[in-house]
């Protein structure tokens, strides 16, 4: 492998970090949304937020990938970005996820505290952004830093429809033209692994000291 | 909008969508299967094997989870063929599903593990079963019980996951799918076509599970409760 060769697969891995921060905004603003949606007061509000997590969870993150990338061309627009169409597919794939991962920590939090905002006279809005967010964000770290690891992992599928190029695609171009699929891949996993792994250590480690936490509590 | 949908020229592909729903139904039974038994050998090896065993496990399993399936993939069915191993693309393929699908296994597996109560051992060593009798009944059975439902959502993944391997040349429901839109030009209508199979077909494996829960478990407890 040359240096031209490690460049090329350095900068697919600089594609595969753009996607993986884009989603994680976009995413985390749309999940917290479909979050707050699964815990409304009205039924038919809940009801809607978690069809739409099913909806999008029952099927492979490739065909989401398929739909975002034709479908904006129904609504008149010509050529989709590659980066466009696989941020939006990874977009609301995370959101579902994250929308019912966030979901557990708001309803987690204590009953009791629920109970004694609205003793304070809190209205709804208050007591969601006063007392119950603050104390699920606690909860909600780990689980977050860990599906982040999802997210990064992913992007790899945005090569597949979209032809979006990062680590993975890069990797499959460089094998293609030279044969040496240990190696590439090789390099691509180790890549991978070195964005991966730490958020992987992170979140274990968050868990283990909110544990200890509440163990104490 | 001025776009006239076509489903009918889609839908006249029919036979075409039931095969790949078959052969994805297919690989996912068997690298499930496979995969939980590698799983569940992993779990035991990871809590009660000798140093230098969970250390290797724990490698494997790191491994597996912090890079995509898809360069799993990529590496074993492109690395095995460029060193002369000519697999069926169906049998590497599974093998790269179980390989991957052992690690997830293994560490779900091992939370229910951990979760068995120190109290329920030392009753059942007391009650004079032998070592693997209180391995079977007393810490395996049950820890798969607890995590069960998450066994679940694991696998209805699983079989989400499977048209990742369509890169590779298998022809499952993704892979098939791709004739089609060469056919019919119709690429929205066959990723709508396929959102609506691939949403009944984790429908059914959901509802599979839950009829072999019942089954297996008979003594099902609500979770969260003492076991």
């Amino acid at each position: 492998m040359n240096v031209q060769q490690f460049e090329y697969l350095v900068q697919g891995a600089w594609g595969t970090l753009l996607l993986s921060c884009l989603t994680f905004v976009f995413a985390g603003m749309l999940g917290m949304a479909v979050a707050l949606l699964r815990v409304s007061p009205l039924k038919p509000v809940r009801h809607a937020a978690s069809s739409y997590i099913q909806l999008i969870q029952g099927t492979p993150l490739l065909v989401l990938m398929g739909v975002c990338f034709y479908g904006p061309n129904l609504l008149g627009m010509n050529s989709v970005p590659a980066l466009f169409a696989a941020t939006l597919a990874l977009t609301i794939q995370s959101s579902a996820y994250f929308g019912e991962i966030w979901r557990g920590c708001i309803q987690s939090v204590a009953r009791s505290q629920w109970e004694a905002a609205e003793c304070l006279g809190f209205s709804r809005l208050q007591r969601m952004a006063l007392v119950i967010l603050p104390q699920a964000l606690r909860i909600a770290t780990p689980p977050t830093v860990g599906f982040m690891v999802q997210i990064v992992k992913n992007t790899s599928i945005a090569s597949l429809v979209i032809g979006y190029a990062e680590l993975s695609y890069n990797a499959k171009i460089l094998n293609n033209s030279t044969f040496e699929p240990f190696l590439y891949f090789g390099c691509a996993a180790a890549l991978y692994f070195a964005m991966c792994y730490p958020m992987s250590v992170w979140s274990r480690k968050l868990e283990k000291r909110l544990n200890a936490a509440r163990g104490a509590a | 909008m001025n776009y006239q949908f076509d489903f009918e020229s889609v839908l006249s592909y029919w036979p075409l969508f039931l095969e790949g729903a078959g052969t994805t139904l297919q690989m996912s039974f068997w690298a499930t299967l496979a995969g939980f038994v590698l799983g569940v050998l992993c779990a035991v090896a990871r809590s009660s094997g000798p140093t230098w065993l969970r250390k290797l496990v724990g490698g494997y399993v790191e491994i597996i989870r912090n890079t995509p399936l898809l360069v799993q993939s990529y590496f074993l069915i492109f690395g095995m063929s460029s060193i002369g191993l000519r697999l069926p693309i169906m049998v590497g393929a599974i093998l790269a599903l179980v390989i991957n699908i052992g690690a997830y296994t293994c560490e779900i597996v091992r939370a229910g593990i951990e979760s068995i109560h120190k109290g329920q051992l030392e009753a059942a060593e007391c009650l004079g079963l032998t070592p693997t009798q209180v391995y079977l009944h007393i810490i395996l059975r049950p820890a798969i019980e607890r995590v069960y439902p998450a066994l679940t959502s694991q696998y209805v993944l699983l079989m989400l996951v499977t048209s990742i391997l369509s890169a590779v040349g298998a022809n499952e429901l993704f892979g098939i799918s791709n004739s089609v839109q060469a056919n019919t030009f119709r690429n929205f209508e066959v990723f709508i076509v396929l959102w609506v199979v691939y949403l009944a077909l984790s429908g059914l494996v959901r509802a599979v599970f839950w009829l072999f829960g019942q089954f297996v478990f008979v003594r099902r407890r609500k979770l969260g409760t003492a076991l």
